[in-house]
This record gives C-alpha cells, structure tokens and sequence, in this order.
C-alpha cells in the first residue's frame, strides 16, 4: 500500500482465472472494444485504467455479461472463465453472476434492510438452509465488508440509510455474500469521499485474498495503491497489459506514458 | 491562453449592487408577473371549484330529505273488525285516519275542513298502507303505531320551493286548498322533512313518482362493475406493462404496440360502447344490461390508463437497483419482481385507482350496451346480486333522471351526483393512503 515501492511489489505467478482473447463490443454501429485479449489472474487485484469512454467499463460488463441487458450491444470474441465459454449458448448468466459478483459506481443498495440487503443474494441462491445458516452468512459477509461493527446493532435498518462509504461497503458485503470467484468493481469510490475511499481500497486488499479483483478506476494513484496487475485502455483498445509497477514506472508504450503523466486523457 | 494575457484588458465597468441595473430590473418584472399569472390561475381554479361545490350541494342536498306525515295512529280489535266487513276496505282505514287527523288538529286549536280526496292528494292510498300494516302486525292493534308517511312529490315540491301559491293551478294532483291543510298540518308538526332512506337504498322509480326514486340499486351495478373492472384490468395491464418495460425487445413491432396503446387512451369512450355492443352483445349474446357487460366495456376503456401509468412508474424505478439484482445473480424475473415491482407499486396502485376513478363515472359507453335496466324494488329485495343480471349504473342513472321531464328528478340527478363524487372522494383517498403506505425511499 505504499506509493513509493511499487517496484518492489512482491509479484506471485498465479492461475488464470479469466481469459479473454480477441473480443469485440459494439453498440449499434459502434465498435466500442477493439480486439481486447487479456488474462487475469486468481487471487490478484487488476486495475483498469484510462481516459473516459475508452471502454474499460464496458469491457468489466462483459466479464459477467451485464451488457446483455443492452439490447442494441454485442459482444464477439472469447471470454473464458476457467477455460469455460462464458458467451456459450449453454452458459446461463444467472449463474455466471452468481460466480462473478459485481459492485458498481453509484452505491446502489435496495430500499430493504441492511440484513436483506446482504441475505437476498443467497436466499435466491438457496445458499443457507435455515435461519440460523443465513445469520452466520450475513455476519461473515458484513465481516469481510469491513461494516459488521458500525451496522450489527442496526441490522434491521433501512440499507438506504447508511452513509455513502458505508453504502459502497455494504454492496461490496452484499456481492461476496454468494460466494463469489471474481469480484468486478466499476469505481467503487468515485462517490466517496478520501477516508471512505480509503476503507474501502484496505477492503480491496484484503479481498484479494479468496477472490480474483477487478476495478476500473479513473484515478492512477488509486490503481497504483491496489493493483498487481493494470491494463491502461484507449479508444477501446487494450494498450498495455503488465505488472503495475511497471506500467507506472516503465511503461512500454508511450501512449500509456502520456497518459500517467497527465498528457492524454 | 497566453493570447490573453497578452492584450491589455478592457477597464471594468463599475457598478453598484445595491442599484439594480436595467436589465434586472426587467428580468424581475417578468418573473412577478408571471408569479401573479400563476397565482391567477390557481385563484380562478379553485372559484370555479366553490362554485361547482355549492352549487352541486345546494341542488343536491334536497333529494336526501322528503317530505313526511309523522304521525300516532292507534286502532282497536273492533274498529279492524268493523273495517275488513265493509265492502270498501281501504276506504273504512283511510275514514279512520282522517278522523284522527282531525282530532289532532282540533287538539291544536285548529279547524280546517278537508276531504279524503285531499288526502289522497297528499298521501297517495294512505287506507292499504294501514290495512297491510295491521293485517302483518296483528300485535299492533289497540297500541299506538308511529306511522312515517311520505307525502307526494308536489308537497314535497312546496316544501323545497318548487311549488308556490303563486304558480300553482287546481289539478288532480294538488289544489290551492290542500296547501291550507299543509301549511295547519306543518304547524302541528305533523307533517315535517326527515331523512331520505329510499333515495340511498331504493331502486329506480317510474316517470311519474320521483318520491320513490332511489340510487341504491345502481350503486350496486357500478360496483359489480369496478368488481369486475379491477379483477380484469389489474393483472392484465400490470402483465402487458411489465412485460413492454422490462423483457419486450425494442424493435418495430414493439414501438407499434407502444404508440397503439397511448392512441387507445384518447379513443373517446363512446367508440368503446359501440365496440362492446357489437362484440359483446350483439356477437357473444352476453346479457344486456349487465354488470359483467359494462365491466368488461370499462376494462377496455382503463387497461391504456393503467398500462401507461404502470410502465411510467417502472421506468421511474432507477436502472442501479436492477443492475443490482442482476449483480447478485437474480434472474430478471427476480429482479422485477423482488426489486422493481415493489418500488412501483405506489405509482401502479395510484395509476390503477385513477384509472378505476374515470370508469366508474363513465356514462357514454354504459348507455349504449343498456346500463340502464330498470330494477323495480328497492332495497333489500331489488339489490340485483350478480354479475349477469339486469341493473343499471350510478351514471346512467343521473343520466336518466336528468332527462326526465318532472322537475323533482332534477333534484334527484343532483343528489345522484352527489353519492358518485362520494365514491370518487372515497376511492382517491384510498390511493392517497395506498400510496403512503407503500412509498420508499431509496
């Protein structure tokens, strides 16, 4: 978590957890990514970065395939989760979501109780057998979104009520509650405020730990604090893919050298 | 960037804030005229609302109250024998009666000649009214009995002022001299103004009595069919509105049906009377005048309302909660039902109530497939209980009685306007609590 030693960032080799190669969105007659290939790792925060409307959102959606919900998007190419086609016909995206969980940009929990909030995902998922299973499980996850201590007298109140870092923690909670194999996260902090974003990226690393972490964010300090790995996506295309401490500070490409350096973007 | 440093800039204008300049002061004279503009409207909004109010309540209000005779009558075991031996039965009771009435009035210091003739003016057939009564109520006899007699509907129309000495001409149904019996029988305080009972509870009435004209029946008739109104129109325009929001792909077809449905909202409603006259009655031999029948014209006349107002509140539900379900691996179907639905219930339920609202006081359609079946008897035995049979509906009615010739049905439309806006009244508060109860915050 220090700036200053990201070069020194102990980089493990490990298992590819998602693997994409050679994929195309377009919306309509646009042609949003552009021959994205890339291969993320188990057990390791992944940043994506770049400029706005470079794609990268619209790239993390294809990870668990919520651009379906856009009728007019297409996505072609190979995006393979444990060698599995995540795009084959068989696939149901129910259950690849119940597989690649999703925290999004605008905290966005439901008008219901912070307990409802985290225990819907498993009810619908038949995860707990009882009550008592599903208590366990609303602990575990609150537990593991850092929020357990400041909402476990207050289980039953409205998640709406929260403030805007707890909101964010508590949807990060409500996404590992189902047990999750990959973690997308579309600038989870771009709400919050220095200290929430602060919980919140200790979370990240901490998390790190049992799942495969995706995060788009807009800031390069933030990418820099989190990520083993970064891609930097312009004009929907994959420009550089690597060990962040390399990309931060000997990028190959001198379009991603522009871009750190607040040239382009 | 640099060019502009580089120019010298142009010396600022000095100005006050605490003098306006002119073109404030013209930007704020606008916007206070157009303040009172609104407030104008809102004023002449609500006069026109005062006066529709009063003058529904004042023209009204009569048909709750009629006229009656109140009056104490006791008849012994041998005066009923006596009567039912003579050859005119009714006209021995109605002999009776009016010796006590005058009794009473020569009580009260009073003396005033009057025939039965006068009475039967006044009364109708007062004799088989007390003969039926003793004939059921054998217990009664040689007890004194409070008998409520209405009068007829043109003492009744002396009494409201649509009668006067000074219009009135001697007819079969009212002379001059009875309106002397009248005004001695109302300062006794036997005759007096009591509260309507038939007019809520009864049933239609002939053209030539509007004293026994009740809306009670076609209360019922309209709501059987809300009944069957809200069991077809909710479920169906919920469906079609979920499924056009959240699962129909939007392509030609779709945009078709969209368009097609805000048209059928501003179709006029006596297009859809005709189409439910032709289909309904004329091509699957429903009943006429039934409920069923004009329920299902309603449904078609508020299934646009409904579809409208239902995809506007889904549409207003924000895209993050469903990005959510879905995040968490609900199905779609989860996700609109879990998540969706129950934030736009308020605005469905209100929409729905609206909707409701607008059929019940529908009459064009109603008229066409016959909502206007005549029920003979008031309540209990007139309510028509079921869906199939001849009645007629709340609107209809007022229609009905608003076209009649005899002035006291004018009175009687009034009245009927007055129970519809209490449903109306009714069923907006309802919405208005619904819709509290199931709002959220999010």
């Amino acid at each position: 978590m220090n700036d200053m030693r990201i070069l020194e960032r102990k980089v493990a080799a490990n298992d590819i957890k998602i693997s994409a190669s050679n994929t195309q969105v377009y919306y309509g007659d646009n042609h949003a990514i552009k021959d994205v290939s890339i291969e993320i790792e188990d057990k390791t925060v992944t940043a994506f970065i770049g400029p706005s409307g470079c794609g990268k959102s619209t790239f993390l959606r294809c990870l668990n395939r919520m651009n379906d919900t856009i009728d007019i998007c297409r996505v072609e190419g190979d995006i393979l989760l444990d060698g599995e086609d995540i795009y084959d016909k068989r696939v149901d995206p129910v259950q690849l979501r119940a597989k690649v969980g999703m925290v999004f940009q605008k905290p966005n929990p439901f008008p219901k109780s912070i307990y409802d909030n985290i225990a819907y995902g498993p009810r619908i998922h038949g995860l707990a057998n009882s009550k008592a299973d599903l208590d366990v499980i609303v602990e575990k996850s609150l537990r593991r979104g850092a929020i357990w201590d400041e909402v476990k007298d207050r289980l039953h109140a409205p998640g709406t009520g929260l403030s805007g870092g707890q909101q964010q923690r508590l949807c990060i909670a409500r996404a590992v509650a189902t047990e999750p194999e990959v973690l997308l996260m579309d600038e989870p902090c771009s709400a919050l405020d220095p200290i929430a974003t602060a919980q919140v990226e200790e979370l990240i690393d901490e998390l790190r730990v049992s799942y495969s972490v995706v995060i788009v964010t807009h800031s390069m300090q933030q990418a820099a604090r989190v990520s083993q790995k970064t891609a930097f996506f312009h004009l929907g295309n994959l420009v550089e893919y690597g060990d962040t401490g390399q990309i931060f500070t000997n990028p190959k490409d001198p379009r991603t050298e522009s871009y750190i350096t607040g040239r382009i973007g | 960037m640099t060019d502009a440093t580089a120019q010298s800039p142009e010396p600022r204008k000095q100005s006050s804030l605490i003098s306006s300049d002119a073109r404030t002061a013209k930007r704020n004279a606008a916007e206070k005229r157009f303040r009172a503009y609104g407030l104008t409207a809102i004023l002449m909004g609500l006069a026109f609302l005062v006066v529709l109010f009063v003058s529904i309540v004042r023209s009204g209000m009569p048909a709750f109250t009629r006229t009656v005779v109140d009056v104490e009558f006791v008849l012994t075991q041998e005066q009923f024998d006596a009567s039912e031996k003579e050859l005119f039965k009714t006209k021995a009771y109605s002999n009776l009666f009016i010796a006590e009435l005058q009794d009473q009035l020569t009580a009260s210091g009073l003396s005033i000649d009057f025939d039965a003739k006068a009475i039967e003016r006044l009364l109708g057939k007062v004799g088989g009214t007390l003969r039926e009564h003793y004939k059921a109520n054998a217990a009664d006899l040689g007890k004194p009995v409070q008998f409520e007699l209405a009068a007829s509907s043109r003492v009744d129309g002396y009494f409201k002022g649509r009668v006067s000495r000074d219009t009135l001409q001697d007819s079969r149904f009212l002379m001059l001299s009875d309106l002397d019996l009248v005004d001695a029988l109302e300062e006794v305080g036997i005759i007096k103004q009591a509260f309507n009972w038939t007019f809520v509870t009864g049933a239609d009435s002939g053209v030539d009595n509007p004293g026994g004209a009740g809306i009670g029946a076609s209360v019922v008739g309209s709501f059987f069919m809300m009944i069957v109104v809200l069991v077809l129109s909710l479920p169906i325009g919920v469906a079609a509105s979920i499924y056009l929001e959240e699962f129909a792909p939007q392509n030609r077809l779709t945009d078709l049906i969209e368009v097609n449905i805000s048209n059928l909202a501003a179709v006029p409603s006596i297009v859809f009377g005709i189409l439910g006259l032709a289909v309904f009655i004329q091509f699957m031999h429903l009943p006429q005048s039934a409920p069923l029948v004009g329920g299902l014209v309603l449904t078609l006349m508020t299934l646009p309302t409904i579809i409208i107002s239902t995809r506007a509140s889904l549409k207003s539900v924000p895209p993050s909660i469903r990005d959510a379900a879905l995040g968490v691996g609900a199905s779609k179907m989860q996700a609109v039902f879990h998540h969706v639905l129950p934030l736009a219930m308020p605005g469905i339920l209100t929409g729905t109530i609206i909707g409701l609202a607008q059929a019940l006081g529908e009459t064009a359609p109603l008229l066409l497939i016959g909502m206007v079946g005549f029920v003979a008897r008031g309540y209990p035995e007139g309510i028509v209980a079921g869906f199939t049979e001849a009645n007629s509906a709340m609107p209809a009615q007022i229609y009905t009685w608003a076209a009649r010739a005899d002035v006291s049905f004018y009175e009687k439309a009034w009245g009927g306007i007055i129970v519809l806006l209490a449903f109306l009244l009714t069923m907006n508060i309802i919405a208005i609590i619904l819709r509290r109860r199931f709002e959220r915050r999010w």
